[in-house]
């Protein structure tokens, strides 16, 4: 079977976004964390644009730029400058030890898989099977959220979940209508802000940016 | 046509945030919040009227739908929002007055109040599947600084939970809605109408069934955490227990109902293409799940609020279990067990948040004999108990009543469960509200006077509604369950 050029490299991208959601599942220093998380940003902006270039969507273009400008510039400037204000740039202490993770994530993108198996079987064109692993790279992101402590750690996880949620819908439907994309753009920059906001005041209540703190809220 | 109508409704919140982002710390801001909300629920009246005339609409190149079910939420969001700005004077006075709010936070809070409003009405009127994800969650962002108002300790964790986990549920709504959009883009063809309510509800029988199938355990599971369905209904104690008590009356009586609003929407889609029960089971399972455990928890509270919050899951439980059963009785117990939930639980907020601005804590154990501090707080709290325990002649119990004989007849297994639910919750509350209303008092007199005209406002709808129904209300409904089916 002929497998067209932008598939191949769109596929390619996909396997190599998948890459990232693990290394960033691995990795202990905040400061590559953002950093893993930026690259995951220009992986997402080169698939929206190569799916704008193969199919011939105009809309995807401005996806694509926005995505460059929002998720590979902004905030991982806005989250740099955060981290320099806040001073937290030690490393990262995580509730289960690494290696253990790993395992879950594997066996969370299995699921993904399988989960995804007869959605992918309907997919068209240049699309196929590519929400399997949007899937598996949204729950990984989910499995990093609930492994990390540290404040700044679970945003970012946070906004590496909205990265699998977009790839999903360039990837399976070729972008939403444009004003979604714009409104789902402008709730993730407000999120951020807000969680800067957060982060200051976290510390100034609890000197620390370590969730453990805030564990006190109980039926009782 | 409504769009002048609609346009009304939807710019006078955002002009209200406008103004109040600019003129928040002056000392008419309360008034001019008040004004607002006023005029906002002046225009959903207006626009009520219209669509009940007129029937089922959309409007400005159809991106926005009104038909009796939504815009019977709109009119009650717009009139629960303003009694509550009402509310909202006083106490956030006596509460500067106390020395927990500084000028700059109430700033805050009325330009976010408004903004709130605007993101919630929104939701309600969208037509289009993806912004009613915009505007949930831009509700979530709209409140999230507002649980931490105070800037305790305590605050700030309930903040931080609800960001983060109404952050994920959302987040999985997305891809529900990614979903959808996958099966509806192949069936209506690229471009802005694929996401649109009224076309997909035009096609859900050619919608693909596997794909509608899983799109609707994301969205049920995204939106359920709004709505506060157990096992993801963690954040909304905290939440409600933490923030101010006007932000606790609006998110237990109004956002809970926009979040299910978006449910029942995809249930009606869902439902449509894979012709069978399966969005409306999946609802049925969750609702009673949460009413079961919700009543069992009542127990073991001892901050009012906190109590009060799951008797919020309780109650949203039993609705989401009514739209679950589906049908025109359940669907029309459903919305008015909505409405008289929305007006009792908001009243009962109102005067909980007076009593313990008396007291000067949350803990039941130390609120003693309201009664003898302030009638008026006493007989609110008292009566308010007895309306949301589902006491006849009260609202609540017509709806209930209605739910249970429904169930009985469909679906008879799950009445025990129902049953015994109300039965546990009436004892837990019961049990915890008698000394609080009765019995001998430690309180201290308020700096201001308290607003309990919308208490009494409140409870005297509520009280109407289970006396006696307006035919024109009833026929207003009915319609509305007709549409959902």
């Amino acid at each position: 079977m002929h497998i067209p050029f932008t598939l191949q490299f769109i596929n390619l991208l996909a396997a190599l976004l998948l890459l990232v959601s693990f290394a960033m599942l691995a990795q202990r220093r905040i400061l590559s964390l953002v950093n893993l998380f930026a690259w995951q940003g220009a992986l997402l902006a080169l698939s929206t644009f190569i799916v704008a270039y193969s199919s011939n969507q105009h809309h995807l273009y401005y996806s694509a730029g926005l995505t460059l400008l929002l998720k590979v510039l902004l905030l991982p400037w806005l989250l740099h400058r955060l981290m320099r204000k806040l001073n937290v740039r030690w490393d990262v202490e995580t509730l289960i030890n690494i290696p253990t993770t790993m395992l879950f994530g594997i066996a969370l993108v299995i699921f993904a898989f399988n989960l995804a198996a007869p959605i992918s079987q309907l997919a068209e064109g240049i699309t196929r099977g590519l929400i399997g692993i949007a899937l598996a790279c949204v729950l990984l992101s989910l499995l990093m959220m609930l492994t990390r402590r540290k404040a700044v750690t679970q945003v970012v996880a946070f906004l590496s979940l909205e990265n699998g949620l977009f790839f999903a819908a360039t990837s399976a439907t070729q972008g939403m209508p444009l004003v979604v994309e714009l409104g789902i753009a402008l709730d993730v920059l407000v999120a951020t802000f807000i969680f800067g906001i957060f982060f200051f005041q976290i510390r100034e209540t609890f000197d620390s940016l370590d969730i453990g703190h805030m564990e006190k809220l109980k039926d009782d | 046509m409504i769009d002048l109508q609609l346009l009304a409704l939807l710019l006078i919140p955002l002009l209200g945030g406008g103004l109040l982002a600019v003129f928040g710390s002056r000392s008419w801001a309360a008034e001019l919040n008040s004004l607002m909300s006023f005029l906002t629920f002046a225009a959903s009246v207006v626009l009520t009227v219209r669509v009940i005339d007129s029937g089922p609409q959309v409007a400005f190149s159809e991106q926005f739908f009104i038909d009796q079910f939504n815009v019977f939420l709109v009119a009650l969001t717009a009139f629960v929002a303003f009694t509550t700005s009402l509310f909202s004077r006083p106490y956030m006075r006596i509460e500067q007055h106390h020395g927990k709010l500084t000028t700059g936070m109430l700033h805050l809070y009325y330009s976010m109040y408004q903004l709130f409003t605007f993101a919630m009405l929104i939701a309600l009127t969208t037509n289009n599947m993806g912004i009613v994800w915009v505007a949930m969650e831009a509700a979530t962002l709209t409140t999230v600084l507002l649980v931490s108002l105070y800037r305790t300790p305590a605050s700030l964790e309930a903040a931080w939970k609800y960001f983060i986990l109404c952050g994920v549920g959302i987040a999985l709504a997305l891809f529900g809605t990614i979903l959808l959009y996958f099966a509806a883009e192949r069936v209506l063809g690229q471009g802005g109408t694929a996401l649109l309510w009224t076309h997909l509800n035009d096609v859900k029988g050619e919608l693909e069934p596997t794909v509608l199938k899983l799109a609707f355990i994301f969205l049920l599971v995204g939106y359920g955490t709004k709505v506060g369905l157990v096992p993801l209904h963690s954040w909304l104690p905290d939440a409600h227990a933490e923030g101010p008590t006007p932000v606790s009356a609006v998110l237990s009586g109004l956002l809970l109902n926009v979040a299910l609003c978006a449910v029942v929407r995809s249930k009606v889609l869902v439902d449509g293409s894979l012709g069978n029960h399966f969005a409306g089971n999946l609802m049925m399972g969750f609702g009673l799940l949460s009413v079961l455990v919700a009543s069992f928890s009542l127990f073991r509270q001892k901050d009012i609020k906190r109590m009060f919050a799951y008797s919020s899951i309780e109650h949203m439980g039993l609705i989401t279990f009514a739209f679950g059963m589906g049908g025109p009785v359940a669907t029309f117990a459903g919305m008015l067990h909505m409405t008289v939930h929305s007006l009792t639980k908001s009243a009962i907020f109102f005067a909980v948040g007076h009593a313990v601005q008396k007291v000067g804590t949350q803990q039941m154990d130390s609120i003693r004999g309201m009664l003898q501090v302030s009638p008026t707080v006493g007989w609110g709290l008292a009566l308010g108990t007895f309306a949301i325990l589902g006491m006849p002649p009260f609202g609540v119990f017509a709806s209930e009543f209605l739910i249970i004989t429904t169930a009985m007849h469909e679906y008879p297994w799950a009445t025990p469960i129902l049953l015994v639910s109300l039965g546990v919750a009436f004892a837990a509350i019961f049990g915890k509200m008698q000394p609080i209303v009765f019995g001998e008092t430690t309180a201290k007199p308020l700096p201001h006077p308290p607003a309990l005209v919308p208490v009494f406002v409140h409870l005297l709808l509520v009280l109407m509604l289970g006396l006696y129904m307006p035919p024109y209300l009833a026929d207003w409904y009915r319609q509305a369950a007709a549409l959902l089916g």
